[in-house]
């Protein structure tokens, strides 16, 4: 992952904060402003991958069970993926610091 | 070799541009600015210049289009006036912060209302902190020399940041004068083709003029005037290389008569002229201890240029050409105040507004300042400042 932004002094990015590199929000941390987090009760998940394919921000991965995880560099904490859920088994939790 | 040719400022500001060789010219006519941009089209019209002429709606576009060719490695020229250059406003920002060496001329005129055409620094003074390099011609040769170094001094690539060349709309602009001029291989020795740092460019895709959100913008801006301040010494480097090849030196404050001068005037542009003719008479015809300052370079301002030059300076009486509204005294005192404001003895310094919206300023005028600023030094005298010329 590149150095983050607000990590870097004026000395350190390229010429007129052009970008040089061409990328995507994989490299970086998107999901750092989210107040709320998905956790999921994996003893009711029925792995149908609802949340997986509900999620607006890609940001839910295949686990090798069958069951997903959070991609918590990446999820915003929107709630779609609780929302969507059949059996109710994903709930949102406050972020603590 | 070098020939010398009676021609208009504008045109010979023209010829400069063509013998730099530039790429994009962007332009729209606006008075006292049009000769330059008119002969230039002729030019490419005629095949004299091998570039692109792109005629523009405005200003706003004329400035954008600029930030386009400039950004695809083009060498990028354009030139205004007054409200063509407040038109370009939006845009005059943006240039600077992408670090895109574009070069235009400013045929200096006030701004309206009311409306005006004639000469003065309002138009100037509008841009101040957009972050431009902003450089005064005083006589047509210099507005050609200059011209040709800009775009060196522009293209460095320590610098890479716009610089206009002012010069005084119709006092300079629409005169005839005797003009050095430098063949196409005295320049080719001077000014290399332009060569940018990074362009666009679909075989290394970079994208520029990106966001900047809170957790860069101020250190974007920092890097941004660090830059600016920091090309004073690439600008001293590249007068000094111009004045060893060609004969004709240039500096970021010009002196006359200095010496044993207890009371300075300081002035910018081409009344610079009649305050030479004006400190002549005060020293030859009566005695006076009288010198002259002209500042060649208004961004980045030469601070310590200046404290140096002002030691052992009694009295400084500082002429400017625009008002800033509400403030303490003209754009230019109020710069010089506070650049000597912490420093061990200062002169005293008196702000003068004169020739706004073409208004003669004469040589009366400045013995007049002359005058009045010792005097008003000899009292100590609090003010903003004074403006001469104006009827009460
Ligand atoms: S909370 Fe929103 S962003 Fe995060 S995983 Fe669920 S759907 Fe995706
Ligand atoms: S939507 Fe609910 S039940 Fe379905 S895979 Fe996701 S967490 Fe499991």
């Amino acid at each position: 992952m590149a150095k983050n932004f607000n990590e870097m002094t004026w000395k350190e990015f390229d010429i007129a904060f052009m970008v040089t590199n061409p990328g995507c929000s994989a490299d970086y941390r998107t999901g750092d402003w989210r107040s709320q987090k998905p956790v999921t009760d994996k003893s009711k998940c029925i792995k149908c991958g609802v949340c997986y394919l509900a999620c607006p921000d890609d940001a839910i991965r295949l686990a090798a069970d069958g069951t997903y995880d959070f991609d918590y560099d990446h999820c915003k904490g929107c709630g779609i993926c609780a929302t969507e859920c059949w059996t109710g088994c994903i709930s949102m939790v406050e972020e603590e610091k | 070799m070098a020939k010398r040719i009676g021609i208009e400022v504008s045109l010979a500001i023209s010829e400069a541009v063509k013998l730099a060789n530039v790429d994009a010219i962007a332009a729209y006519p606006i008075t006292p600015q049009t000769h330059i941009v008119e002969h230039l089209s002729e030019l490419v019209a005629d095949g004299e210049l091998q570039a692109e002429f792109i005629p523009v709606e405005s200003e706003h576009s004329a400035m954008s289009v600029c930030a386009g060719t400039s950004a695809a490695g083009a060498r990028t020229y354009t030139a205004t006036s007054s409200q063509g250059l407040a038109l370009m406003n939006e845009i005059l920002f943006i240039i600077p912060a992408m670090r895109l060496p574009v070069v235009m001329t400013i045929a200096n005129r006030s701004l309206s209302g009311p409306i005006s055409i004639w000469n003065d620094h309002s138009d100037l003074m509008s841009v101040r902190d957009t972050g431009w390099i902003a450089i005064f011609a005083e006589n047509g040769q210099e507005a050609f020399d200059l011209t040709l170094q800009s775009f060196k001094i522009a293209e460095d690539h320590r610098v890479m940041l716009p610089i206009s060349v002012n010069i005084d709309g119709f006092t300079l602009s629409h005169v005839i004068e005797p003009h050095e001029f430098l063949d196409q291989a005295e320049v080719d020795s001077f000014l290399p083709p332009y060569e940018p740092l990074v362009q666009l460019n679909p075989d290394k895709p970079v994208s520029m003029g990106m966001v900047g959100i809170p957790e860069i913008y101020f250190e974007a801006k920092k890097a941004q005037d660090m830059v600016l301040i920091e090309s004073k010494a690439v600008i001293k480097e590249v007068f000094k290389e111009f004045g060893e090849k060609f004969g004709r030196y240039y500096h970021v404050i010009e002196s006359y008569r200095t010496d044993d001068a207890e009371t300075l005037l300081m002035t910018m542009g081409s009344i610079s002229e009649t305050a030479m003719e004006a400190i002549d008479i005060m020293k030859d015809e009566q005695g006076r201890k009288v010198g002259l300052i002209r500042l060649r370079l208004w961004r980045p301002f030469p601070h310590e240029e200046l404290r140096e030059l002002l030691r052992g300076v009694k009295t400084l009486a500082v002429v400017d050409r625009a008002v800033s509204f509400g403030s303490p005294g003209g754009p230019v005192a109020t710069e010089v105040r506070s650049a000597l404001y912490n420093s061990e003895n200062a002169p005293y310094v008196a702000s003068f507004i004169a020739g706004l919206g073409g208004r003669d300023v004469t040589i009366e005028h400045f013995t007049t300042m002359v005058d009045m600023a010792e005097r008003m030094a000899e009292q100590r005298e609090v003010h903003e400042y004074k403006m001469i010329g104006v009827r009460e």
